[in-house]
Parts: C-alpha cells; sequence; structure tokens
C-alpha cells in the first residue's frame, strides 16, 4: 500500500509526514510524533482518554485515521499549556482541586473540558457532567474532576474577556 | 488494534465517488464519520481493502429548509443536528433524538447519513426517520433514486441500497404536528437503546417508531391510527404486537417489552403535553 502524504498543524506546529492509511491518528501522534499526552485506555472509542481536539471539536483520537485528520488543525493537552511554557488554567485547577489521581484519564478530560468550556463558558454542574460523558476515569474521580472544572471556568472567562 | 491494510480516497465530489465505487468493485467501502465502521475494521470483522472518505464533498453538508421540507445533506454530524437553529425549528424532535446518541465526542464525528445508511437495529435515527415519514436520496451509477424510510430496511445491516450507492441526502416532510417526543431507554450514556420511542402527535395525525426491538426499526400505521384518534392504550397494543425483540446482553425478551411499553408511553405522555 502506497504511504500517504499528510500534512497538518499540531499545537501551532506545522508537521508532515508520511503514514500508512490504516495509522490510527493516536498512533500517529504517539508513535511517529512522540505527542504522547493523548493516551490510549480502551481503544474502543469509549474511554476518552485518546480525546484531541481537531479543528475546534473535541474527538476520540483512536477512531480517526490520519488520512481524515489530513489538513486539519489539532491540539493536544500539550498545546493547553500557557505561551511561557506553565501550566493552563484547566492544567493548573486540576492540579489545585485533585482532579487526578493516577492521571491516565486526565489528557483526555482536561482536552474535552478545554472544547467545553469554548462553547460553554459558564456551564452548570449538570451541563458539565453531561458534557463530560465521554471520557471515563476508574480512580472514580468525577466529583474533583467536575470541581476542577467548575473552578477553572470563570478563570477562562475572565480571560478571555481581558482578551476582547 | 491495527485495522488491514486499505488504501484511502477523498473523492471532492458525488460522482467522483460513485464513480470510485464503480470502478474499485465490492472491496471498496464508503467512510462518513466512521465510528461504526472503524471499531469493526480494528476488530478485523470488516477488512475493506478501500475507503472513500466523503467528508471533502460539500454538499453533503448542507441543511436545508425548503418549503414544507427540511434536506440533510448525508454527512451532517449529530451535533449540527443539535445546534442548527434553522433545523431545530423545523423539525426539533432531531436535535433531541440526537442529544441522546452516544457521547460529545461521537456526536462531533458521527453522521446522520452514516446511523441511517448503516442498518443497525441499535441506531436511533433510522426509527426517527420512519416515525417523521422521511426518504433517502441515494446516487449510483444508474443515477439518482429516492426510497422511502419505511421501506429501506430489510434486515440487521441489510437495506435497499446497493454496493455501488451512496446514500447522499435525507428528504424529511415538515411534521404539521406540534406534538414531538424521543424518549430512550439506556444502560448508561454512550449505549444502543434497551429501548426507545419516537412520537409526533397532535392536529388529528399522528405517527410511532420504535427502536431496537427488532431487527429493523418498527413503524406501526395502526398505531399511529390509533394515537391520532386519542386512544393511547390502543397506539401502545398495536406497538407492542409489531415489536419483536431478541434476548441479548441488554435483557430477557420479557423485560425488553416491559421497557418498550413504558418508554412508548413516557414518549405519547410528553409528546401529547406539548400538542
Amino acid at each position: 500500500m502506497a504511504k500517504l502524504h499528510v500534512k497538518m498543524t499540531i499545537n501551532g506546529k506545522e508537521v508532515e509526514a508520511l503514514a500508512e492509511p490504516r495509522t490510527l491518528l493516536i498512533h500517529f501522534l504517539r508513535e511517529d510524533l512522540k505527542i504522547t499526552g493523548p493516551h490510549i485506555g480502551c481503544e474502543t472509542s469509549h474511554c476518552g482518554a485518546c480525546t484531541v481536539d481537531i479543528d475546534g471539536k473535541s474527538v476520540k483520537s483512536c477512531t480517526v485515521f490520519v488520512g481524515q485528520s489530513n489538513g486539519t488543525d489539532i491540539t493536544t493537552v500539550e498545546g493547553l499549556v500557557n505561551p511561557d511554557g506553565s501550566l493552563g488554567v484547566l492544567q493548573e485547577a486540576f492540579k489545585e482541586h485533585h482532579g487526578l489521581q493516577c492521571g491516565y484519564c486526565t489528557p483526555g478530560m482536561i482536552t474535552r473540558a478545554h472544547r467545553l468550556l469554548q462553547e460553554n463558558p459558564t456551564p452548570t454542574e449538570e451541563e458539565v457532567r453531561f458534557g463530560m460523558a465521554g471520557n471515563l476515569c476508574r480512580c472514580t474521580g468525577y466529583q474533583n474532576i467536575v470541581k476542577s472544572i467548575m473552578a477553572a471556568a470563570p478563570v477562562l472567562a475572565a480571560q478571555k474577556e481581558a482578551a476582547e | 488494534m491495527i485495522p488491514g491494510a486499505f488504501e484511502y480516497h477523498r473523492p471532492e465530489s458525488v460522482s467522483e465517488a460513485t464513480g470510485l465505487l464503480s470502478q474499485l468493485g465490492e472491496e471498496a467501502r464508503v467512510l462518513a464519520g466512521g465510528h461504526s465502521l472503524i471499531p469493526m475494521m480494528k476488530l478485523r470483522m470488516a477488512a475493506p481493502e478501500h475507503l472513500v472518505d466523503l467528508q471533502d464533498i460539500a454538499e453533503l453538508q448542507d441543511i436545508a429548509v425548503a418549503g414544507n421540507t427540511l434536506t440533510i445533506g448525508a454527512m451532517v454530524t449529530q451535533d449540527r443536528l443539535i445546534s442548527d437553529p434553522a433545523l431545530t425549528n423545523a423539525v426539533p424532535i432531531i436535535g433531541e433524538a440526537a442529544l441522546q446518541i452516544a457521547d460529545p465526542q461521537v456526536r462531533y464525528v458521527g453522521t446522520i447519513g452514516g446511523n441511517v445508511a448503516n442498518g443497525d437495529p441499535g441506531n436511533d435515527m433510522p426509527g426517527l426517520m420512519q416515525c417523521l415519514g422521511a426518504a433517502f436520496e441515494l446516487v449510483g451509477p444508474n443515477g439518482t433514486r429516492s426510497v422511502a424510510a419505511r421501506e429501506f430496511y430489510d434486515s440487521a445491516y441489510f437495506s435497499a441500497r446497493a454496493d455501488d450507492e451512496i446514500l447522499t441526502r435525507i428528504m424529511i416532510p415538515v411534521p404539521t404536528n406540534k406534538g414531538y417526543a424521543y424518549e430512550k431507554q439506556k444502560r448508561k450514556i454512550g449505549d444502543y437503546a434497551t429501548a426507545a420511542a419516537a412520537v409526533l402527535c397532535g392536529g388529528g395525525q399522528a405517527s410511532i417508531a420504535m427502536t431496537n426491538l427488532a431487527d429493523t426499526p418498527i413503524w406501526s400505521a395502526d398505531a399511529g391510527t390509533a394515537l391520532a384518534s386519542g386512544d393511547v392504550d390502543g397506539a401502545v397494543a398495536a406497538t407492542m404486537a409489531a415489536i419483536d425483540p431478541g434476548d441479548d446482553m441488554r435483557g430477557p425478551v420479557a423485560f425488553k417489552k416491559h421497557v418498550a411499553q413504558v418508554i412508548l408511553r413516557r414518549a405519547i405522555a410528553r409528546a401529547q403535553s406539548r400538542a
């Protein structure tokens, strides 16, 4: 099989590579590009540990072929840091509010929460729970995950307002 | 989990896509959102040699309300079914149902075309489309034809669509009924329905369809007639006579029949409260 020539923007950087068409985006990110923030949990589109942001949508990267994301703009948890490299608002909130135990689901949780708050900057707790329904945590840490996202929301909203 | 090898194609028009299907033959499959096909490929239960990705075909992304018809392109995602104002205004039951499908990540990618064309009895849109009296546009080497949703499904994964045809558009008559409801019982978010019901009623007309209670969606003309005249028990009885659920991990037959009538009664009550 001929390899595909793919070109995309990942965390603000242009990436060009050759990949087999059957390569799943999560494998392309982790193995070819060594971007290991997105994790492989269930590999069956359930757990959301592999969630990345593609053109403004939260997507489970274990269920996308690399060719499908050709030409897109992708953000992973690595791309959510501040410009100076320090932890971004959501990352800081997860740390502050103990939104993780083992940390395995965390990159997917934070990447999904990022999009959720972009779309709904002032969510209710119920909206956060419904919006995070595609991400599983096996340490049963949902309580603090929701708390972290609720805490990040007003900070992000204020940041956005200041920027406008 | 690594799928089998395939060649990837990304046509930019429907004619280019149907041309590829004709040329590549039965080893080619169309790829929409891929959230049913790719998991099957990872399990090697599907191993197409060619994937024809429809994402660059702009006309398949359109949502249009013209006169009394809502037309939805096959590549419109579940997320857009929830958020599109014109669609929600014309046929609000679609967004209500789409919101009960899978989870946010899957709804950003999963498409209405894939959902109706796949023929999985667990998919929600086929039953809803039967309730609404929708029609599916199919384009193949011999031109374009339209098939009623109520005549599209033969059995699980078998439909009126030929292998070399692409389901391109869904045409939905805007309901005159004010009452609507989509109710779904599932074990957890992301699961398929144990039972789901789509109900339209009001203005002397009604339509009822149910999901995942047979190997095709179940639309019952008798149930609609009964509900139109206000006979709820008659509508439930007619639907229960039409369903044929199987025994599986979602429960034994008796349980599914019980859940089916509970869900249907809830859907009818909510639809009537809006009518």
